[in-house]
C-alpha cells in the first residue's frame, strides 16, 4: 500500500455555531480500496462525508487530493476534482427516466443549426450499456427510476459516478434501507467498482455489510475517529464495541443475550 | 461474493406490466382521452349549430388559444414544482401598464409594449426570487403578488385616467410596427380562397357582405402555437428541459449533481410572467383597451388546464402536449355549452368534476411509475 491516497482528510474539525460536530476526524482512501467509515448516529458520519463532498467547509483541518491540498468551495469543485457521492436516499428522482437520471447535470448534447439539443440515442444507448454492465436488465431506456428497487436505484446511482470519471466514490449508508438480496447486488457492485481502481468510501453502521466488502476501517465516535484498522486486524464484534464507545454496549449486549 | 450473486431476478415481475399499463404512464393520456370524448359529445349534442363551421371553430379555438398561452406557462412552473398565483392579476397589470404609457403618457405602442413585458418578466423574477430566497411555498409567495398587483393596477389606472378601463390603444396602435405581432390576422387570404371555392360561409349580408366569416388566423392563436412548440421542444429535448423535471422532481438530489436549481426556478417564473404578458397584450390589442380587472381568476384556469393535462401538482412530472390539450378541453366546453344551449353556470361545475377526476387519474397514474403502494 505505498500509493500515495487518493484523496487525504487530515484533523477535519468542524463547529456549526456552539456545537462541535467533527472534532478531529483524519481518513485517507487508496485506488482500489473499500475504505468503510463506521459509527453510530450522530458520530459526525454524514457531517464528515458531506464535507469530502464539498457541501460544508471544514473549520480546521486539510484535505489533499494527490498530495495536494485543496479547499473545496461546492459540491461541483469536489465532482470535478473526481470525489463523487451518492447519497442513500437522494440518488435518484423516482418520476424521471433512467436515462434522465443517469445523465442529470451533465446531458450529452449535439448541436442542431444554431441550437443544442439533447442527444437523446446516444444518451439511451449509453445508459442501456451501462445498466447492462451493473447487471440490471432494463425494459427501455426511458423506464422510470420509481420501477427500479432500492438496490437498483443505488447501483444505477454508482454507475452513474463512475461513468462521469469518479476516482473517489462516497457512498451513504447504500445498503441501510435494502433488503438482504439487494444488499447483496450493491456490496457486489461495491466490489466491481473497488477492481477497477476507484476508491470508495463506504459508509455503514452495519459491521457485517462492512466486513463483507473493507479493506481498511475507520471508526467515528462522538465527532473524533478512533483510529484505522485494516482488514484482519479487527473483528466484527471489536468494531462493533469502538462504534458503541466501549463499555455501554457490552452491558447491554449481555442483557440481551449477545444479540446486538 | 462471487459476481452473479443476485442478479436482479426481480425483472421478470416488471416486464410482466401489460402494455395498456404501460400506455398509461404518458401523462397526456387522461387529456387525450379527454379530448375525445369533449368532441365526440359535442358532436352530438351541438352537431347542427354551426359549432363546427369555421366560424364556430373559430369561436372555441380562439378561447382555447387563450387558455393554453397561459397554461404553457403554468405548465413549465409547475413541473419545475411551484405555482404562479398572481397570473391574472398580471395580466391586468401589463394590459394597464401597456394603455398608461401608450394612451397616456403617449409613448409609442413598441415602447409600451416591450416596457410592459420588462416589468412585467421583472416581477415575475422577484416572485421566483422571493420564492428561491425564502423557502416559502410559492403558493403563499404568489398569492400576495396577487393581491399586491391587483391592487396596483387598479390603483394606477384610477389615480392617473379616473376610471379602470383606459380605451383608445386601437388607435394608438395605428401604423405601429409590433402591435399587428399580437392584435393583427394573418392568412386572411386562404379564407379569401377557402370562401371563393364554398368552403367557408360568406356573409349575407350588411357591411361586409360577401366576405368570409373568418378573415384570418388571429396572432392570438400563432402565440398559442408557437409557445407549445417551444415549450415542448425546451422541455423533452434540452439539457433546460432536465433541469426543470429534475427541480421539480426533487430539488435537493438535482442541487447534488450540480443542477442550479434557483436558476432554472427563477427562469420559470419568468417565462410565466411572460406567457402572462403576451396574453394581455394581446387581449388589448384586441378589445383596444385595458381594465384593471382582465385576467381575474385565470391563474386557476391555467393550473386547471395543466392538471387535466397530467402534470402532478407536486412538480417533476407533465407534459405541455397535455396542458395544451387541457386548455383545448377547457376552451371547447366553455363554448360548447353555449352552442348546445347548456345553461352556462353549469359550465363551472362541469369544470369543478373534471379537475376532480384529473387529478385522482395523475394520482393514480403516479403511483404505476413509482411504484408506490
Amino acid at each position: 500500500m505505498a500509493d500515495t491516497p487518493l484523496i487525504e482528510l487530515v484533523d477535519i474539525k468542524k463547529q456549526f455555531g456552539p456545537v462541535i460536530a467533527l472534532n478531529g476526524v483524519s481518513l485517507s482512501v487508496l485506488p482500489g480500496e473499500c475504505h468503510c467509515l463506521l459509527g453510530d448516529n450522530g458520530a459526525g458520519k454524514s457531517t464528515f462525508i458531506k464535507t469530502m463532498a464539498g457541501v460544508h467547509k471544514p473549520t480546521e483541518g486539510t484535505i489533499r487530493i494527490g498530495g495536494q491540498p485543496v479547499v473545496f468551495d461546492s459540491p461541483r469543485d469536489a465532482m470535478e476534482a473526481g470525489v463523487a457521492t451518492v447519497y442513500q436516499d437522494l440518488a435518484m428522482i423516482p418520476l424521471m427516466s433512467v436515462t434522465r437520471n443517469f445523465w442529470m447535470g451533465q446531458e450529452p448534447r449535439k448541436q442542431w443549426g444554431p441550437f443544442r439539443f439533447l442527444d437523446m440515442d446516444m444518451a439511451s444507448r449509453v445508459t442501456m450499456e451501462e445498466m447492462r454492465r451493473m447487471g440490471i436488465k432494463l425494459r427501455e431506456p426511458d423506464q422510470a427510476v420509481g420501477t427500479l428497487s432500492g438496490g437498483e436505484r443505488q447501483t444505477v446511482a454508482i454507475a452513474r459516478a463512475v461513468y462521469f470519471g469518479a476516482k473517489v466514490l462516497i457512498l451513504d449508508e447504500p445498503t441501510s434501507a435494502l433488503g438482504v438480496r439487494q444488499t447483496a447486488n450493491v456490496l457486489a457492485t461495491i466490489d466491481r467498482v473497488r477492481k477497477s481502481g476507484i476508491g470508495v468510501v463506504f459508509i455503514t453502521h452495519n459491521v457485517r455489510h462492512a466486513l463483507a466488502v473493507g479493506d481498511r476501517f475507520t471508526v467515528l465516535n462522538r465527532g473524533r475517529t478512533l483510529g484505522t484498522a485494516s482488514r484482519g486486524e479487527l473483528n466484527a464484534e471489536q468494531l462493533q464495541d469502538m462504534m458503541a464507545g466501549g463499555e455501554e454496549l457490552a452491558v447491554l449486549s449481555t442483557s440481551l443475550g449477545g444479540t446486538v | 461474493m462471487s459476481e452473479q450473486t443476485g442478479l436482479p431476478s426481480g425483472d421478470e415481475r416488471v416486464q410482466r406490466q401489460s402494455s395498456l399499463r404501460r400506455a398509461f404512464m404518458r401523462p397526456e393520456l387522461g387529456a387525450m382521452a379527454g379530448t375525445v370524448i369533449v368532441f365526440a359529445y359535442f358532436a352530438v349534442v351541438a352537431g347542427g349549430t354551426g359549432m363546427f363551421a369555421a366560424d364556430g371553430v373559430m369561436n372555441w379555438g380562439v378561447v382555447s388559444a387563450q387558455f393554453a398561452i397561459i397554461a404553457v406557462g403554468a405548465c413549465l412552473l409547475m413541473i419545475a414544482g411551484e405555482f404562479d398565483l398572481s397570473v391574472g392579476s398580471m395580466i391586468g397589470f401589463a394590459g394597464i401598464v401597456i394603455a398608461l404609457l401608450s394612451v397616456h403618457l403617449g409613448w409609442p405602442m413598441w415602447a409600451a409594449i416591450l416596457a410592459a413585458f420588462a416589468v412585467a418578466m421583472l416581477i415575475g423574477a422577484l416572485n421566483g426570487y422571493l420564492v428561491v430566497k425564502t423557502g416559502l411555498p410559492s403558493f403563499i409567495v404568489t398569492l400576495a403578488s396577487l393581491y399586491i398587483l391587483r391592487g396596483l393596477t387598479i390603483y394606477l389606472a384610477i389615480s392617473t385616467t379616473r376610471q379602470t378601463i383606459v380605451g383608445g390603444v386601437r388607435e394608438a396602435a395605428q401604423g405601429d410596427w409590433l402591435a399587428p405581432l399580437f392584435g393583427g390576422k394573418v392568412f386572411g387570404f386562404v379564407f379569401t380562397w377557402l370562401a371563393d371555392i364554398g368552403w367557408i360561409a360568406t356573409f349575407k349580408n350588411g357591411a361586409r357582405a360577401g366576405q368570409p366569416v373568418v378573415d384570418g388566423i388571429p396572432m392570438l392563436m400563432i402565440w398559442a402555437l408557437a409557445l407549445i412548440i417551444f415549450a415542448h421542444v425546451l422541455l423533452t429535448r434540452t439539457r433546460f428541459g432536465n433541469w426543470i423535471y429534475a427541480v421539480g422532481g426533487d430539488a435537493r438530489a438535482a442541487r447534488y449533481v450540480g443542477v442550479p436549481v434557483n436558476l432554472v426556478k427563477i427562469t420559470m417564473f419568468v417565462f410565466t410572467a411572460f406567457c402572462a404578458t403576451v396574453f394581455a397584450t394581446c387581449q388589448v390589442m384586441e378589445f383596444g383597451s385595458a381594465a384593471a380587472d382582465r385576467g381575474l381568476l385565470k391563474e386557476f384556469e391555467a393550473i386547471i388546464s395543466v392538471v387535466i393535462g397530467g402534470a402532478l401538482l407536486t412538480g417533476g412530472y407533465g407534459s405541455v402536449i397535455g396542458a395544451a390539450l387541457g386548455a383545448l378541453i377547457f376552451g371547447v366546453v366553455q363554448q360548447g355549452l353555449f352552442f348546445a344551449g347548456v345553461e352556462s353556470s353549469l359550465f363551472r361545475v362541469f369544470l369543478g368534476v373534471i379537475l376532480l377526476l384529473a387529478v385522482i387519474l395523475n394520482t393514480y397514474i403516479r403511483r404505476l411509475i413509482t411504484g408506490e403502494r
